[in-house]
């Protein structure tokens, strides 16, 4: 089997790794580089499990090849939160209980972190779509959809500009967002 | 196996022609990596489309339209123009899996996969849309539907791939739709799709149509005699009735475990009729 040495920039370290030129990224992001946030459901694309962004765009980690990773930029769950200091959705499942085995969540928080990245005040409806391709067999999904509206709200309320403090207060909420 | 990225399309016909034993080509890779998991096909070369530049953009081409082969269904959602020209089109491809596959999933894959329930094949076929395939020899243009020869095969010879998808300038008074039925509201196969552009003049009457139906038959059904029953019509509902009965006949589809045969041939007319009025409500917006 042909090995591949791949440069690529992980939740913002560069970061290299060799792969086989058949193996997913997901194998590679978990047994190369060690980041085992994003799990295997299914393998084949219908679970969201291995939900991670490569170069904003959220995709499948387990239809994607290790090697396709050349040069881009790949963000996963271990790179949401800022230190101790948890990214706002993930404080919201929390919150709300979004979560009990907790297989698909972090396949979920990635995917609705790309959802409130691109669209601020997502409808009910909107959040469904977009996390339709994410499987939870616990929650029964509503307090997930909860947790991300609720989310979506705060992040809202904090980027809203206010006579005085309008700047500084849009900067640091701009900056957890890309946390 | 061996993993290539060439960055031109030359690099890649002439890696394709060059691979000893099964070289595949990858543009989203939401089909092909399913099936090497699955141990469906064991390839010795994956060529990976995405780095070269040309297949990763939407051109004009005219009036028309250039979709490159490694263009996402997300990129084309996102493409404002393109999703104003042909609604039908773009919607059709983000019918395709969930987020994150439209994020990977191209049209030029899902055509070239040649599933029988491929949801944006029928629209692309209704567009009048044709793949630019190029080779070693030549490159030459062909109709989508006529790239299709049964559930997994299409008729790309050894050596060729699909470059772009070229869809037509979309005229006044044109207008397109796709719908599909699925048992659930998303992530699922079509059990019968629907493609439809029609094109009105002035008054509202009906002067061209082309009706493809998929998911019905081992390749897209590209109907002349639904079309029939639209043309020279005010797409009324004497002409609704004609053309649902007429998807109903053409329909040729087996008995599955996502739906019988009678109930195929049902939906065929019923969703017809339904991507119809949508098609001719876009056309008569598109003055």
């Amino acid at each position: 089997m042909f090995q591949v040495h791949v440069r690529t920039r992980i939740n913002g370290d560069d970061t290299e790794f060799s792969c086989e030129a058949d193996e997913t990224l997901l194998d590679a992001l978990r047994d190369r580089v060690g980041l085992t946030g994003a799990k295997e459901g299914c393998g084949t694309g219908d679970c969201g499990a291995c939900s991670v962004l490569v170069d904003g765009r959220l995709v499948c980690a387990c239809l994607m090849l290790g090697a396709e990773a050349e040069g881009r930029d790949i963000e996963t769950v271990e790179g949401m939160a800022t230190g101790a200091k948890l990214h706002p959705l993930q404080q919201k499942f929390l919150d709300h209980a979004a979560l009990q085995c907790g297989v698909c969540t972090p396949g979920f928080l990635v995917a609705a972190k790309s959802l409130l990245e691109r669209n601020d005040n997502p409808t009910e409806e909107e959040v469904r779509y977009w996390l339709a391709g994410n499987l939870c067999r616990c929650t029964g999904y509503d307090k997930i959809v909860r947790a991300v509206l609720d989310t979506a709200a705060d992040m809202r309320k904090a980027s809203k500009p206010k006579p005085a403090k309008a700047t500084a207060k849009k900067a640091s909420a701009k900056r957890r967002v890309s946390a | 196996m061996e993993y290539f990225a060439p960055a031109s399309a030359k690099e890649a016909v002439k890696l394709l022609a060059s691979t000893k034993g099964k070289a595949h080509i990858m543009a989203g890779g939401t089909d092909l990596l399913v099936r090497m998991k699955g141990g469906y096909t064991e390839p010795d070369a994956v060529i990976d489309i995405k780095r070269i530049a040309p297949m990763r953009k939407i051109t004009r081409a005219g009036k028309g339209w250039r979709i490159g082969a490694a263009v996402s269904a997300a990129e084309m959602a996102e493409d404002a123009a393109l999703k104003k020209a042909w609604p039908g089109v773009v919607e059709a491809a983000n019918l395709i899996g969930s987020t994150q596959i439209q994020g990977r999933a191209t049209i030029a894959g899902n055509l070239c996969n040649a599933s029988p329930a491929a949801d944006s094949v029928p629209a692309m076929a209704a567009a009048g849309a044709k793949a630019v395939v190029i080779g070693p020899k030549a490159t030459r243009k062909v109709a989508v539907e006529k790239l299709l020869k049964g559930p997994g095969k299409n008729a790309l010879k050894k050596g060729e791939l699909v470059e772009s998808i070229e869809i037509p300038e979309k005229k006044k008074r044109m207008g397109d739709a796709y719908l599909r039925f699925i048992p659930r509201t998303e992530m699922d196969i079509a059990v019968v799709g629907v493609g439809i552009c029609l094109t009105l003049d002035a008054k509202g009457k009906c002067t061209a149509a082309r009706v493809v139906l998929g998911a019905v038959a081992p390749t897209v059904i590209v109907s002349a005699k639904a079309a029939k029953a639209l043309v020279g019509t005010m797409v009324d509902d004497a002409a609704l009735d004609a053309l649902a009965k007429a998807c109903s006949a053409e329909a040729k589809p087996i008995d599955d475990k996502r739906g019988t045969k009678e109930f195929r041939k049902h939906i065929a007319g019923v969703l017809a009729r339904r991507a119809a009025i949508i098609a001719r409500d876009r056309a008569k917006e598109n003055k």
